[in-house]
């Protein structure tokens, strides 16, 4: 009931008008058309190749769009540089994480965004550090190790916890959960849905169907650079499958059919 | 001020994970090191090594070579070639290079010829005449960098045969320009030492300020719930560094005494220090020494980082040229060439500055140009010829480089980058 409530109040803060990209000869995207409105998880989902990661690129004002419109919070906006981005409260968290390995945890979290530029301050900067990643529930040995000394999943977990430093209004997650061990993994879709009842639009690219079905709120399926459907959390697998690979005939749908019919038979 | 009682592991923030080892106190300290170096974070334990083999070699070659007068010789020496390296290690933190920095010291030293002596200008608008010169060639860098994706170090390559025709054109066929001896500049950089008080006085000052600092930061840090050093390892640190300062000055004042020169290049080495630790500017340009395109994502500025490090070593090269030339007395076709550069940048490097970017600090500059200048140093009062100190030079370069790139091949063995 609650959510239902949430759901009439909450205001279209991104919306993306016929995006399209060419590198060269190739079109990444074209055409691509997404809401995101504050206070849901907006899944993109698709095969490799079908441009969520360029999509996420030109939100972040990494790769500026060949055409199409940006409207953020009913303004017109062009996204041309990684800081704009920021500045308008769209956070971004790497499919490569994009970190320093040779700063340590701390410098890392606050990179470009360091309390007092003049005379750092280290220690208010370590507390906060520290109250982040305990509100993520990382575990994290020491945030004056320098990065190249943690493991996948720990970086991870400071990429993540580095995004939400900011308080934006959306958080773009790039395949966040891939390298995460199982009880990362639902931490930080426990988080997702956190950050979802604070308000703020989350984008979420995975390739994992389960992870995506958990948590999102719809789920945007792109395939060779185009829209392919939006569908509801409740979709089914198969569905979901055969809106990504173009195929309705595979091994999903089929084991699917085979069960429905032993289940009605 | 009052000291916090307790510092138990268990209950501090940051020390919370059951994993981590607790080094505590000295013997703490001492593991905290060993693993340090095994594990490629070598820091200064390579000029160490270097000064004291350099200092058993050459004292037992010549005697003289640790004698006051001849270190305080060696200190004047270093610091004009010491501001060079300074600079140069701006540039080597990004990942960049400026091979150009001998050249530019030497156009600074023929600008200085040229407007102060020759065509009577005011010593200060010379000086100032060089700056901007050297502030605009090292916007030309950053511009071939950041518009075009030139590597530095092939458009300071070229600049450093641009440079150096620029020396050559501004001297013109006399070759070389002397400096008048009874001015502040050439007193400056050849007689101007501090009185024996004073030096003492200032030795006091860097175990104060660490006391002072490290008391302020274990407060700061204990009400913050975060753990801190043990306030004995600090007095012992603090107490170590006063007593090795202290002698150093007393053995320097049998001679002729500390060189302001000297003085005032630790000054810059502490204001490049701070501004490299301290500050966002400083934070930025680690960031994109270690990894360009996350700092860019980050929303640093990365052109302008670039720009900022290039400018700064080139300005600091030509201060690097005025004090060379003050030292000599003269401009002269010979000013920069030769070993200068890659003295500056070995410098750098042996001092702990990565040439892969992203790693050193300033004292690289000041710890690496008293390696360099002692080796120069110990090898002139052997009487070899150049021909030898350039060979023997060059090998020293090359170590510093293997130990470098071993370091970083230790790290990444150990998951330290």
């Amino acid at each position: 009931m609650e959510n239902q409530k949430s759901a009439d109040a909450k205001e279209c803060i991104l919306r993306l008008r016929g995006i399209s990209k060419q590198f060269g000869a190739v079109s990444a995207l074209s055409d691509i058309e997404l809401d995101v409105h504050a206070g849901e998880v907006v899944a993109l989902v698709g095969d490799n190749g079908a441009g969520k990661s360029t999509l996420v690129k030109v939100l972040a004002g990494v790769h500026q769009p060949s055409s199409g419109t940006i409207e953020w919070c009913g303004e017109n906006v062009t996204l041309d540089t990684p800081s704009r981005a920021l500045d308008l409260g769209i956070a971004t968290v790497y499919q490569d994480l994009s970190l320093c390995e040779n700063l340590d945890v701390v410098a890392n979290l606050f990179l470009g965004q360091e309390l007092s530029p003049y005379a750092l301050d280290e220690i208010q900067m370590e507390v906060r550090a520290w109250t982040l990643l305990q509100e993520l529930s990382a575990r994290i040995p020491s945030v004056r190790e320098p990065i190249a000394a943690l493991s996948g999943g720990q970086r991870q977990t400071v990429a993540i916890a580095r995004s939400l430093l900011l308080d934006p209004k959306i958080i773009m997650l790039d395949e966040p959960t891939a390298a995460l061990g199982v009880a990362q993994t639902a931490e930080v879709l426990n988080l997702i849905e956190r950050v979802r009842d604070r308000g703020h639009g989350v984008i979420l690219i995975s390739h994992n169907m389960e992870d995506v079905r958990a948590v999102a709120d719809r789920i945007v399926v792109l395939r060779l650079g185009r829209n392919n459907g939006v569908f509801n959390a409740d979709t089914s697998q198969s569905d979901l499958v055969a809106a990504i690979t173009g195929a309705t005939d595979n091994s999903v749908s089929r084991r699917h059919a085979r069960t429905t019919a032993s289940q009605e038979g | 001020m009052t000291l916090p009682e307790s510092n138990s592991p268990a209950q501090k923030l940051d020390r919370s994970d059951t994993r981590l080892r607790h080094d505590e106190g000295l013997s703490g300290a001492l593991r905290g090191f060993i693993d340090r170096v095994r594990s490629g974070e070598l820091g200064l334990l390579p000029v160490a090594v270097g000064l004291l083999v350099i200092s058993i070699v050459f004292s037992i070659l010549n005697p003289v070579f640790l004698a006051p007068n001849n270190l305080v010789n060696l200190l004047f020496d270093a610091s004009a070639i010491g501001f060079i390296a300074l600079g140069v290690v701006c540039v080597l933190l990004l990942g960049e290079i400026d091979l150009s920095v001998g050249s530019m010291s030497g156009l600074a030293s023929a600008m200085i010829g040229v407007l102060w002596v020759r065509s009577g200008l005011p010593m200060p608008i010379a000086v100032t005449g060089a700056l901007a010169a050297g502030a605009a060639v090292g916007l030309v860098y950053a511009m071939l960098r950041n518009r075009f994706g030139m590597p530095s170090f092939v458009a300071t390559l070229a600049g450093l045969l641009a440079l150096l025709g620029a020396q050559l054109y501004l001297l013109g066929p006399s070759g070389s320009i002397n400096l008048p001896f009874s001015s502040p500049l050439v007193r400056f950089g050849q007689v101007m030492v501090m009185p024996d008080w004073f030096s003492h006085l200032l030795a006091l000052l860097p175990g104060a300020v660490l006391i002072i600092n490290g008391l302020r930061k274990m407060s700061l840090r204990s009400a913050a719930n975060l753990s801190y050093e043990a306030a004995s390892l600090l007095i012992l640190r603090a107490f170590t560094l006063t007593l090795g300062l202290q002698f150093a000055v007393y053995y320097l004042n049998q001679g002729r005494g500390i060189p302001w020169m000297f003085a005032i290049f630790v000054l810059f080495v502490m204001i490049m220090h701070y501004a490299l630790k301290r500050t966002k500017w400083g934070r930025s340009v680690y960031a994109v020494g270690g990894n360009p395109e996350a700092a860019r994502r980050a929303g640093i500025n990365v052109e302008r980082i670039r720009m900022s490090a290039f400018v700064l070593c080139s300005m600091f090269a030509t201060v690097g040229g005025i004090l060379g030339a003050a030292r000599l007395a003269s401009a002269s076709q010979q000013a920069g060439t030769a070993d200068v550069n890659l003295n500056a940048i070995a410098a750098a490097v042996i001092g702990g500055t990565s040439l892969f970017g992203g790693r050193g600090t300033a004292w690289a500059a000041l710890f690496g140009i008293l390696v360099i200048q002692a080796i120069s140093n110990g090898l002139t009062l052997l009487n070899l010829s150049s021909s030898l100190r350039y060979m023997i030079t060059g090998g020293v370069l090359a170590i510093a480089v293997i130990i470098d790139s071993m370091a970083r091949q230790s790290r990444a063995s150990h998951g330290r980058g």
